[in-house]
């Protein structure tokens, strides 16, 4: 009994340290095997580099450098969450191995880029470019060019920058023009040869374009004048419709400071909620019929205006100089039920896949905070630099993200 | 010439730069490349607004430059910013960007605050 109680005692420990050797000491480029699931990556603005983390611990897992200028950037994932394609603002197109942590190949395809899609079966990753405005087309493999869509308009002289690129559904991007209030339609069917139709005078300055999750109805907010301009996609020839059209009739918008995102499509059962151009307002759709279903007042001019994954909950961030704040709508209720203030420059917020946490990135504070969904209790803070986007690997399997 | 005219113009930048403490300077130029970076890019290259590159910016008067910043340009993107900025903050950025002084100092170092 007494060897025994011994060997146990010799041979716990020893066990026990084995076992930590093997939780600690696996650097990811060697044959560790992980999932990526539960991963993301952090776009760091000022320092041109992407800190990966993950949400099951919440943790860092580490850092790639060298993405050029990232002021304006966002991301979307491979299929099979491993690979990431970062859009930079100076025109980078970057595909980053997450799990390796390195930069796999990095083109500069123009001047001066606003974001990016995938395809729906993965293989063409498309770039909205504002210098040269247009879009091109890559392989997802081998980044090598596959079509260029210049953004002629008028004379076919001027070139518009692009805004609100998104993937549908029949390897299909979406897209609107900036200068020249066109939305056009771009099938890669054949990726060589895309057919391209163009909706013309859909309105003044559209800033930016969403796809409803289902992949049918593609919206472009205006900057230019009120409303939006929404177009189904199952039904191409029956043209762009203008949504809201009578909102804010007469009223002064104030000056805006940052431009609202139309990122994901915030919907709760038939509602969707979108940031009001120019106004301390989140306005509330009615999906049945396009019809505005609301407004709601909110702390400042909403930047993203984005719902929790069951719908229940509508968290909003705001322009400079209310930054320093998040507010979250009941979308049932309509009121705003929480006034978190994570700290200046909160330009981004991310929820975990189902939901029960949000990441926020608090750029000022060279920081990431996360929080509870259901307590709003912020649970960890991690470090950044300059943080604005953040991406989760869930993104990979959602149309328009 | 060339030299008085550089002359001249640190003179200036001496003296509108004697108004606004180096706090203040240094909130300028984080708001100049976080927040007008937004539109222009971090490194003033453009992106839904023009460059602010002093070469993009050579020959136009200060005074419609300054004028821009205060009261934004109608039917663009650009807003008016007097909210935020008094006329000679708004004047002490751009001779900043004209000049490119902040090119080689703080600004492309990325300090912060």
């Amino acid at each position: 009994m007494m060897r025994q109680l011994l060997t146990l005692f010799v041979i716990l420990p020893v066990l026990l340290l084995w076992q930590n050797s093997l939780a600690e000491g696996c650097p990811a480029d060697n044959n560790t095997v992980r999932g990526t699931g539960d991963l993301g990556i952090v776009i760091e603005r000022a320092s041109g580099s992407v800190q990966i983390i993950e949400t099951s611990h919440n943790t860092s897992l580490g850092r790639v450098e060298g993405l050029g200028d990232l002021s304006h950037a966002s991301a979307v994932y491979s299929r099979d969450e491993r690979y990431a394609y970062v859009f930079g603002r100076d025109g980078g197109l970057s595909k980053i191995d997450i799990l390796n942590k390195k930069l796999v190949k990095r083109i500069l395809q123009s001047g001066n880029s606003i974001g990016g899609a995938i395809s729906q079966d993965g293989r063409l990753v498309a770039v909205s470019n504002y210098t040269p405005g247009g879009v091109k087309i890559f392989d997802a493999d081998s980044l090598e060019l596959v079509a260029n869509i210049p953004a002629t308009y008028g004379n076919h002289l001027q070139r518009s920058k692009v805004i609100g690129l998104v993937d549908a559904p029949g390897r299909k991007f979406v897209f609107s023009l900036w200068d020249a209030g066109e939305i056009w339609v771009a099938d890669l069917s054949s990726p060589g040869n895309p057919t391209i139709t163009k909706f013309k005078d859909i309105g003044k300055n559209p800033y930016d374009g969403l796809i409803t999750p289902d992949g049918r109805y593609y919206i472009a907010g205006l900057f230019g004048e009120d409303g939006m301009a929404l177009l189904d996609l199952w039904h191409l020839d029956a043209g762009v419709k203008r949504i809201l059209d009578h909102y804010g009739k007469g009223e002064q918008k104030l000056p805006v400071f940052k431009m609202p995102h139309l990122e994901g499509w915030a919907i709760a059962g038939n509602l969707a909620f979108v940031p009001a151009v120019g106004r301390h307002e989140v306005l509330v759709i009615d999906m049945l019929d396009w019809s505005e279903a609301g407004r709601i007042k909110v702390h400042g001019q909403p930047v993203f205006v984005m719902a929790r994954p069951d719908g229940r909950h509508v968290w909003v961030n705001f322009a400079v100089p209310d930054n320093d704040t998040l507010q979250v709508i009941d979308s049932q209720s309509l009121q705003i039920i929480k006034t978190l203030t994570p700290g200046k420059g909160v330009l981004h917020m991310e929820f975990e896949p189902r939901g029960e946490q949000v990441w926020a990135s608090v750029r000022d504070e060279d920081r990431l905070a996360v929080f509870d969904t259901e307590t709003f209790e912020q649970l960890n803070t991690l470090e950044a630099q300059k943080p604005s986007g953040i991406f989760f690997t869930s993104r990979a399997h959602r149309t328009g993200l | 010439m060339i030299k008085m005219l550089f002359i001249a113009s640190v003179l200036i930048s001496q003296t509108a730069a004697a108004e606004i403490s180096s706090t203040r300077q240094d909130e300028l130029l984080y708001f100049l490349k976080q927040d007008c970076g937004s539109c222009h890019g971090l490194t003033l290259k453009g992106g839904l607004g023009p460059a602010l590159l002093p070469e993009t910016l050579a020959g136009k008067p200060r005074d419609y430059l300054v004028t821009t910043i205060m009261e934004g340009r109608k039917d663009t993107a650009m807003p008016p910013w007097k909210s935020m900025l008094t006329r000679e903050e708004a004047a002490w950025l751009t001779q900043q960007l004209q000049t490119g002084i902040i090119q080689q100092t703080a600004f492309a170092k990325g300090k912060a605050k």
